[in-house]
């Protein structure tokens, strides 16, 4: 559910240590099960927060759990039932979703070359190509802990996932109204953890800042759902300024 | 229905995302803009998300209960507490400010 592709750090997701992985030794089975099922836990009981945040926000349980069982990522998950619930139109919702979910691509690109996966497998292993799962298995020393560790992270993390959501689902009905339970800040404070280890530098921090500006500043002129994907323009509005500064001090330094 | 079809295009499209990712040689996508754009989108979408979800009721702009929990969990976040504490300390903080 967070880092980025070419930095990606394992002790993100959940604060689950996985090991360094950067021993020249082959690393013990054991050790990569260990690891993979740290984060696989941890996570996956996360989706009870998921489940109550769906719930809450007027979704049926039948609907939250098809989330989690067929979308199976977590932050678009949480974005679409925030943008529904703001009574945003279906597909500007899901493209806010789907946005969020287009990083997953990018760690496919990552994986296929390390997992090597045959033609038949890929349609099935895509489904877990998620955060948690390319943060495990790119931090293993080869393929076949790569292996491993990709199928029990993803395995754990699938099952635990949508089980926890459906407690969850099932527990927000129980409880009624969830916001006086103060269960509407779940969904923030998801966003919130999985935002903090991804603002290392001031590219990163001026893209957030900017994003958070944008949507609050869209929020009362603009249809429910569409500021956030205003929002997303900070991305390369701060890459295309960064693009020219980087510009600038070469010329400058040229000149010199 | 119409939330049905919002899941249906969700899922659709975040399997195609991944799928793609598998699939196509590497390097297709693997040009710095490229990678950088799809490093940032993220961060930027995250920012944006955790500030209407904390701001925002329905097209208005509120100051409640919501922004103490976040600010909760934000020092949490500060104290490196693990992910679920992170949520709890949010949801907690939130419902107890609301109980005031």
């Amino acid at each position: 559910m967070r880092g980025v592709p070419e930095q990606i750090e394992i002790r993100t997701g959940s604060e689950a240590r996985s090991g360094p992985g950067s021993g020249a030794e082959p690393k013990a089975s054991a050790a990569v099960v260990r690891d993979a099922l740290g984060v696989g836990v941890a996570v996956g009981l996360s989706g009870f927060a998921f489940g109550v945040t769906s719930a809450g926000a007027g979704l049926s349980v039948l609907q939250t759990c098809a989330l989690s069982l067929l979308v199976f990522t977590g932050a678009s998950q949480f974005a679409l039932v925030g943008a529904l619930a703001a009574g945003g139109n279906p597909f500007t919702a899901a493209a806010g979703a789907f946005f969020l979910g287009v990083r997953n691509a990018f760690y496919g690109l990552r994986l296929s070359g390390l997992l090597g996966l045959p033609r038949s497998v890929r349609p099935l292993a895509a489904h877990w190509v998620i955060d948690e799962t390319s943060a495990v298995a790119l931090a293993q020393p080869d393929r076949r802990t790569a292996r491993l560790g990709f199928t029990v992270t993803g395995l754990s993390l699938y099952a635990l996932w949508n089980l926890t959501t459906l407690v969850g689902a099932l527990g927000a009905s129980a409880l009624g109204d969830t916001a006086a339970w103060g269960l509407d800040a779940a969904g923030p404070a998801v966003f919130l953890a999985l935002l903090a280890p991804m603002l290392r530098g001031t590219v990163e921090r001026a893209a957030a800042g900017l994003g958070a500006l944008l949507v609050l500043g869209c929020l009362p002129l603009l249809p429910a759902g569409v500021p956030v994907l205003v929002a997303a323009l900070a991305a390369p509005a701060v890459l295309a300024v960064q693009g020219l500064r980087a510009r600038r001090t070469t010329e400058e330094g040229g000149v010199r | 229905m119409s939330t049905w079809i919002a899941i249906g295009v969700t899922a659709a499209g975040c399997y195609l995302a991944k799928l793609l990712g598998l699939s196509v040689p590497a390097g297709a996508l693997e040009r710095p803009a490229v990678r950088r754009l799809a490093a940032l989108l993220p961060v930027a979408l995250l920012a944006a998300l955790t500030a209407q979800q904390t701001f925002g009721d329905g097209q208005h702009l509120v100051l409640d209960a919501r922004a103490a929990g976040l600010g909760a969990a934000a020092v949490a976040l500060v104290l490196r507490a693990p992910f679920l504490v992170v949520v709890a300390v949010a949801v907690v903080v939130t419902a107890g400010v609301r109980a005031l």
